[in-house]
């Protein structure tokens, strides 16, 4: 059976090697030049085409076979057949020192590196915690969140004015910023208590796309599209320092804040109120037959992620000093949106990972930057082809049963 | 028949209308303590739609329908009316269901399960769970080893930490029993609890019912296809054709009666 879809698979690349060869003949191969009035050949290209794709097409079909064949295994072991990765990470003598090194590292992140570097890192900070946020949303109670910018922006603007109007300090602020998209989160919790799925995604999509349309037009309380400038960056006791300072200053904010995030998403993800959530997540009726309350728990997973969106918006507003409509756009709910599903839904370190790994690198992809978009999306494809649970599966807790008490 | 002094749930004159269409008509019925109660019909007579208007998925059109929780507070008070109440407070209440496609949640594990079932007799907010105090962490364990207790109590304490969707058929039926169990209830409503199950399943289905009743002390209201079951299990039994309850009795005097011959066999029986 292995020969036969060998062979299978070989044909099937060669004949897309050639149609894509075929395809792209007249770009690839055939160059005119309309000074010299020249027609030139060039034939190699054309064995670069059939070459290339046709191992591609071989190691795509190879690599397809693999999952299937895996899939066939996890269903007949029965999830036992977990990856390499998440078996790793289920052993405690490995993930500890692998937390304290990476505690350690951003630790020392600030003083190594430049601090167009821990720029970098801060917003990637940011991503991490919006991530977990969502995850809370999407993740975890399962309601498909599309207009979460929008409590970020919600949390943006609020320090944003709140400074510009009564000069209030970002750490008066930040509870406030909180408490603010607790209750948006509510506020949009409300109307879509009966939604589920795609029309629950849709009315989010509206709301988020409301907020910005509203920060844009609505001049005389936001200022419109060209934004708000100098936005005071957090205070320290009122010492004044220098923008390099200021920097780092907000990279220990940050740090501190998604350590903050992390044990708050990990202890509520293992308590009453996270497998609710879960429930929830699984089966609607079943969850309200047994007993929990879904209007609370829907409305406390909404303003749960909308209180963490909020809090980051407001880090966002200090850490930039400028904010403007155009910072939360539709793209910004998509990508927080594919940290999460690309991390692993519901597991907080898959999706801390996720985040990391889509901010960084586009930006450390630099380098390629034509190409870097094309990269960006391949991966994302790639990601979900392969391993369409997301980097790191969420794990349920094993939980250690007395069984004296019987 | 008027004699509720020891009902947990008292139904009386529950219709159900979708539209032009009459799920059920004017369907009287009684559990009583303690007792185990067969609702039984051909398939469409309405006998889901009858526990979904008494969980509170459906509110009926018309009609009472009153549970009388254990404590005594309520009973004397003429019993709590429960159309229309939400289903979680149902469940809260004390009567807990299990559903006839199973409906398990998949990828959580068998012991999370039945701690779902626990989910309305604990406490812990949010602020709790953050915090993680003794408090929490005491319920907490507690909440675990009850659960454990309760998949023991059906036999699944060894696939504890198995996704439920993992878990073969039977198995995921008891699981679902058990679930229900957790939620504490004076009354178990059980819908098809052996559909799908081979006569040794469903000769240990029966057990384990009387066992439950028994330790307990619960009544129990099913609806069930398996005839040898509801016979040999049944208090007493309840039938219903086209939304209607046509006899009612204990599981001789309803064997013998010709309407419900005629309900179930067809009309041949009387040629």
């Amino acid at each position: 059976m292995a020969a036969a879809n060998l062979i299978s698979n070989f044909k099937k690349s060669v004949v897309a090697s050639l149609w894509l060869a075929f395809l792209t003949l007249p770009i690839m191969v055939i160059r005119v030049d309309t000074v010299e009035k020249t027609v030139t050949w060039r034939w190699m290209h054309l064995v670069y085409m059939l070459a290339g794709s046709f191992v591609l097409a071989l190691a795509w079909h190879f690599m397809m076979d693999r999952r299937d064949r895996g899939a066939a295994t996890h269903d007949a072991e029965g999830g036992a057949a977990d990856s390499a990765l998440s078996r790793l990470l289920d052993n405690p003598r490995v993930v500890k020192p692998l937390m304290a090194f990476g505690l350690i590292v951003a630790a020392v992140f600030p003083l190594v590196f430049s601090m167009y570097q821990t720029n970098i890192l801060i917003s990637a900070l940011i991503y991490v915690v919006l991530g977990l946020g969502l995850n809370i949303t999407v993740g975890l109670a399962g309601l498909l969140d599309l207009g979460y910018v929008a409590f970020y922006a919600v949390g943006a603007y609020a320090y944003a004015l709140l400074n510009h109007h009564f000069q209030l300090g970002f750490w008066a602020v930040l509870p406030l910023a909180g408490i603010l998209g607790a209750f948006f989160g509510i506020l949009l919790g409300f109307p879509v208590l009966r939604l589920r799925g795609d029309y629950l995604a849709i009315v989010t999509l509206g709301f988020g796309q409301i907020v910005r349309l509203v920060l844009e037009n609505w001049s005389e309380f936001s200022f419109g599209p060209s934004g708000i400038s100098n936005i005071a960056r957090p205070g320290f006791f009122g010492v004044a320092y220098s923008v390099n300072q200021a920097t780092t200053y907000i990279y220990y904010i940050m740090l501190a804040l998604v350590v903050f995030t992390i044990v708050v998403t990990a202890r509520l993800k293992d308590s009453r109120i996270g497998r609710a959530w879960l429930a929830l997540r699984e089966d609607e009726i079943a969850c309200q037959a047994m007993g929990i309350d879904n209007t609370r728990a829907k409305l406390m997973a909404f303003s749960l992620g909308a209180t963490l969106a909020a809090v980051m918006g407001a880090v966002f507003a200090a850490k930039t000093t400028f904010i403007n409509p155009a910072s939360f756009t539709f793209m910004e709910s998509a990508m927080i949106l594919a940290i999460v599903v690309l991390g692993g839904m519901g597991s907080v370190l898959g999706v801390i990972l996720g985040a990391l790994l889509l901010i960084l690198l586009p930006e450390y992809m630099r380098a390629f930057s034509e190409y870097r978009m094309l990269i960006f999306g391949a991966t994302m494809i790639l990601v979900m082809v392969f391993r369409p649970q997301g980097l790191i599966r969420a794990k349920r807790k094993v939980y250690q049963i007395n069984t004296e008490a019987a | 028949m008027e004699n509720t002094a020891n009902a947990v749930l008292s139904v009386r004159n529950v219709s159900m209308n979708f539209g032009g269409l009459r799920a059920l008509s004017e369907v009287d019925l009684d559990v009583r303590q303690g007792e185990v109660v067969a609702l039984i019909g051909p398939n469409g007579a309405g006998k889901t739609t009858f526990f979904n208007c008494i969980t509170g998925i459906y509110t009926p059109t018309d009609g009472q329908v009153l549970a009388f929780p254990k404590d005594g507070k309520e009973r004397r008070s003429g019993g709590v009316r429960i159309n229309g109440m939400r289903t979680n407070l149902v469940c809260e209440l004390g009567m807990a269901r299990t559903f006839q496609n199973i409906r398990l949640f998949p990828s959580m594990t068998a012991l999370e399960n039945v701690m779902i079932g626990r989910h309305c007799r604990t406490k812990t907010g949010i602020l709790g769970a953050i915090l993680r105090g003794p408090k929490t962490r005491r319920e907490e364990q507690t909440l675990v080893d009850r659960s454990y207790q309760l998949l023991k109590k059906v036999g699944l304490e060894k696939v504890a930490n198995e996704y439920s969707r993992n878990l073969p058929y039977g198995a995921q039926r008891r699981l679902e029993i058990a679930r229900a169990l957790a939620t504490e209830p004076f009354l178990l409503l059980l819908d098809e609890p052996a559909a799908g199950m081979n006569p040794q399943e469903t000769l240990e289905l029966k057990e384990m019912v009387i066992r439950i009743r028994e330790e307990f002390q619960v009544s129990v209201l099913l609806i069930e296809h398996d005839m040898k079951m509801v016979m040999s299990l049944s208090d007493r039994i309840y039938v219903m054709e086209y939304g209607r309850i046509i006899s009612t009795g204990t599981p001789a005097e309803v064997s013998a009666d010709p309407q419900v011959i005629r309900a179930y066999l067809g009309e041949e029986s009387d040629a």
